[in-house]
């Protein structure tokens, strides 16, 4: 799943059937959003596609905008309403998304807990009221 | 064959015992050691007992008997496993192979992915700092591993609880410890009688990491204080689903070795491990541990001269 975040360039033109070339686009457009810093609508997205050469004569507008509802769901970008369109802005940086996707995949892993070592497990509440406790913090007074 | 090939059959029921044994009092880099060795031992003699069995079995089908030039007479009266029993035994080896095989791929893929995701992360250095807010913090396996902490988690800690959580998670890459992991969980796959053990390992590599954090800062109640705050401000940011209460119940999930019993987590567990005394080593413990293992590997043996010495000889009579 659009894991090579670092050749937003290549496969572009493919056909949006395979997923291969969906997470190559998606990358693309991460790619963009990340460069500019701020927050675009969709047909920003698309200009900014074709004027980096990026050869997307056939992307469509709704292309683009299939791809930025797909990275929202996938809470790798927020948008936020702008008139009747959204604006999209990336959640993380390169590196978090890296990262967020790493975490996301081995979620979906039952053996992510070996693979990965975390710094803490989960806690339930008890386990909260527990640690508020050794920590000499009442309940609701701990820094979050 | 009888007696020790059903006692090595037995043998992994000691595995919630022994984790309890271990898993709390003793040594947490001991304790990792002893409860992999165990772990691998009995998963080994366990799953060779249902070989065992089941290959006494397939030995006195008329067919084989005759391909291996064996009397059936010598293998029917020196050989007192009912037929029924070794049929079980043999349909039982077969789903622990295959269990054994299944993990194996799946855990490799795993880690092939952590590695291509490892090696993908930005920066050279082991370190990788997201701009993540919500809290989190993890060790990578890969070349070259990475340790991926957030901002969030950063802004979590003081100094000294950053530096807490580095050389934790250090420790882990130096340790290798998801190979501990893998190990155990391996063996858990071929009999789920020694799920135990490897919760309990989950749980002593990670306070073989607090430890040796406590080691490189000095003091343990710094790294004490480090993970509850992580853990708090982690769950306050909640960006990951909180344990299933259903199936903590079953299988202490979290596994860290969450004891279902009192529903206490690892992580206050680990705490409190480094407000109190420092582990000791417990050379009782450990040589009756060891003791333990010897038995396990002299069933085992035994088990298998049985057979063997029942096959060379419906050999001789048959050839």
């Amino acid at each position: 799943m659009g894991t090579q975040t670092n050749d937003p360039d290549s496969g572009i033109a493919a056909g949006p059937g395979s997923r291969r070339a969906a997470g190559q686009l998606e990358s693309a457009v991460l790619a963009v959003l990340w460069e500019v810093g701020r927050p675009l609508s969709a047909g920003e997205v698309r200009d900014r596609l074709h004027r980096d050469g990026a050869g997307s004569a056939e992307l469509s507008y709704s292309t683009v905008v299939t791809i930025l509802t797909r990275l929202h769901e996938k809470k790798s970008l927020s948008r936020q309403r702008d008139g009747r369109a959204f604006r999209y802005a990336p959640v993380a940086d390169r590196a978090g998304l890296a990262a967020r996707r790493l975490s996301a995949l081995l979620d979906q892993s039952p053996d992510r807990e070996a693979v990965l070592s975390r710094f803490v497990a989960d806690l339930s509440d008890r386990d909260e009221q527990l640690l508020r406790g050794l920590l000499g913090e009442g309940p609701g007074s701990g820094r979050d | 064959m009888g007696l020790p090939a059903y006692l090595t059959l037995l043998c992994p029921l000691a595995a919630g015992p022994l984790a309890r044994l271990l898993g709390d009092r003793l040594d947490p880099r001991r304790a990792t050691w002893l409860l992999t060795a165990a772990a691998v031992l009995l998963a080994g003699t366990s799953c060779g007992a249902l070989g065992l069995l089941s290959l006494s079995a397939l030995v006195r089908v008329p067919l084989v008997a005759r391909l291996g030039e064996l009397s059936p007479a010598v293998l029917t009266s020196g050989d007192p496993t009912e037929t029924g029993i070794a049929l079980v035994a043999g349909v039982l080896f077969g789903a622990a192979l295959l269990a054994t095989a299944a993990f194996a791929v799946r855990r490799a893929r795993a880690l092939a992915d952590a590695r291509r995701h490892a090696r993908g992360l930005p920066g050279k250095g082991s370190l990788v700092i997201t701009r993540d807010e919500s809290a989190d913090a993890y060790t990578v396996p890969g070349r070259p591993s990475r340790i991926v902490v957030s901002r969030g988690m950063l802004d979590a800690l003081d100094d000294a609880g950053r530096a807490a959580l580095l050389a934790h998670e250090r420790a882990h890459l130096d340790g290798r410890h998801y190979l501990y992991t893998s190990a155990v969980r391996l063996a858990a796959a071929a009999n789920p009688l020694l799920r135990p053990l490897a919760d309990a390992v989950e749980y002593t590599i990670e306070r073989w990491a607090d430890e040796r954090a406590a080691a490189h800062i000095g003091d343990r109640g710094t790294v004490a204080r480090a993970i509850a705050r992580a853990a708090l401000a982690a769950k306050a940011s909640g960006q990951r689903p909180g344990p299933v209460p259903a199936l903590g119940a079953v299988f202490a999930r979290g596994g860290a070795g969450a004891s279902p019993a009192h529903g206490i987590g690892p992580v206050p567990r680990r705490v409190a491990a480094l407000l109190g005394p420092p582990p000791l080593r417990r050379p009782a413990t450990t040589a009756l541990t060891l003791l333990f293992l010897v038995f396990v590997i002299l069933c085992a043996l035994h088990a298998a001269d049985n057979l063997q010495d029942v096959l060379s000889l419906a050999h001789v009579e048959g050839g």
